[in-house]
């Protein structure tokens, strides 16, 4: 049998024509080692504004590393970085001081992990875990961060009542609907998940992408979710990168990536969940 | 200039753990005018839906161009960039299938009235959807509840109505009627048809042809490769 020499590897497709606005994120160039393991390599992560990029692989892939770059929590070893926010668009954030990229983080970037004591301090209240996050900002009003922080719990349809609560005594949902209104609470021109319903039961997965989703479509907010659930990709995001080994195997339109993957890896991932 | 001028335009699937490649269409070309309604006609298995799904780019296509004329210019639907696809797909580009994918917690007149987000408020794309839901013959009685719970012909009555909704200048139709009762098929040719006198452009795949025989303009016809009787050749 003749190798398979014309396998349809990633199509060239062309650049971008009809898009007139500006990629909320830019990041090219990505590359992460730590000692001799390289965890990310050669990555661009592009997303247009409203638009809803994720990220699948399986675990060490290098997806959370990522997302951890794009947060701005660890230093990168190669690679630039565009967020087109008020005040850095035409910053590298790379680049800044730590105090500045705390900054960019606090005001322009909101996430929510797959453990939320990761987020959230679990032994405050839920609406002071939001509020905590306007008082970065300057405002001191008692009355004023109650409002925006009920507000910001509201939006992620968190229950008010318990708005006094621990996020310790909270059930998985709720948690995550936490850290979704502390993640929203500043307006942030990016929003990066990561597995945020991973670990849920289904029936409260299906609750929370349903919150996600609404949220996307009345905020047109940007985001990139990790996921290496294909559901929860399929449900929210508009386009998908594969990774695998620290590097994009493939990526396109969600639809396509999961019914004519072109990888041969991306062929097994899919055909292992479906 | 035709709305989408389609050449050499192929589709080859190369399944990696069979090691093989399996060939669908071969350099198919044809145009399609505005207000034009074709029928993709052919014998199962032979890549109609294969081809409405690679014009939508739901597949890839392998190669070939497919031109459309967009209100931004001309666009090979078979390399433009992922973003511009979405762009076509949410203002120019319908799909229409017969299957409706309901959401938790979502009414039928909120998915009906999704699509028209993007271009007027909530209370307005609620009136015209309730409209389109009367048309389609959904008792309102059940417009403010969770398709979710709905039966396949009620579902299927929602997919249409949302499917159908908003502006399109191409409409790809796959097999939207099939198991549909008479007068839900009556009601989607009566808005096929005035959506082609609007000048929406149509490319569809039907069970039943007859359904829409009056609307139809001609005919794609899909052959099988003559390499092997089932539809399937071996990679080369």
């Amino acid at each position: 049998m003749q190798a398979t020499s014309n396998r349809p590897s990633s199509r060239r497709l062309d650049p971008p024509r009809i898009a007139t606005l500006a990629p909320v994120v830019a990041v090219r160039g990505l590359r992460k080692t730590y000692g001799r393991i390289v965890a990310v390599e050669d990555v661009d992560v592009v997303a247009y504004p409203g638009e809803v990029l994720g990220i699948v692989g399986e675990s060490g892939s290098g997806k959370s590393t990522v997302l951890r770059l794009l947060n701005l929590q660890e230093a990168t070893d190669a690679g630039t970085y565009h967020l087109n926010a008020e005040g850095v668009t035409t910053e590298d954030l790379f680049t800044l001081d730590r105090y500045r990229q705390r900054e960019v983080r606090v005001r322009h970037i909101g996430i929510v992990y797959q453990q939320p004591h990761l987020g959230l301090r679990m032994r405050y209240s839920s609406s002071g875990n939001v509020a905590e996050r306007l008082l970065m900002t300057g405002e001191r009003t008692f009355a004023t961060l109650r409002r925006a922080a009920n507000e910001s719990l509201a939006v992620s349809e968190f229950p008010l009542d318990r708005a006094d609560d621990p996020p310790a005594v909270l059930s998985g949902g709720m948690q995550q609907r936490v850290q979704l209104a502390k993640a929203i609470a500043l307006k942030p021109a990016l929003l990066l998940l990561d597995e945020p319903t991973t670990g849920l039961d289904v029936s409260i997965q299906a609750t929370v992408l349903d919150t996600l989703k609404r949220l996307q479509r009345s905020r047109q907010i940007t985001m990139v979710l990790v996921s290496h659930d294909l559901g929860v990709i399929r449900t929210l995001a508009d386009r998908v990168m594969v990774m695998r080994g620290g590097r994009v195997v493939e990526q396109g339109l969600t639809d396509q990536i999961l019914e004519d993957p072109q990888h041969a890896y991306t062929q097994q991932l899919v055909h292992a969940k479906l | 200039m035709p709305l989408l001028d389609v050449r050499d335009y192929s589709k080859h699937f190369h399944i990696d753990h069979l090691g093989r490649e399996i060939g669908v269409f071969d350099t198919l070309s044809f145009t399609l005018e505005p207000g034009q309604f074709l029928l993709v006609s052919g014998p199962n298995g032979v890549g109609k839906s294969t081809l409405l799904r690679c014009l939508f780019r739901s597949y890839l296509p392998t190669s070939g161009q497919a031109l459309y004329d967009s209100r931004y210019g001309q666009i090979d639907l078979a390399s433009a960039a992922d973003i511009d696809i979405m762009t076509l797909r949410r203002e120019e580009i319908g799909f229409v299938t017969q299957f409706l994918r309901p959401r938790p917690r979502v009414s039928a007149l909120e998915l009906v009235a999704e699509p028209l987000l993007a271009a007027m408020d909530a209370a307005d794309a609620e009136t015209r959807a309730a409209s389109m839901l009367d048309n389609f013959g959904l008792k309102s009685a059940l417009w403010s509840a969770y398709p979710t719970t709905f039966s396949g012909g009620e579902q299927q009555k929602v997919n249409l109505a949302r499917a159908l909704i908003a502006p399109r200048r191409l409409l790809l139709l796959d097999e939207p009627t099939a198991s549909l009762d008479a007068a839900t098929r009556r009601s989607l040719a009566e808005r096929l048809a005035e959506l082609k006198a609007e000048g929406v452009a149509m490319l569809g795949v039907f069970h039943h042809p007859q359904d829409v025989a009056h609307l139809l303009d001609g005919e794609i016809n899909l052959t099988l490769p003559q390499t092997s009787p089932n539809g399937v050749s071996a990679g080369n």
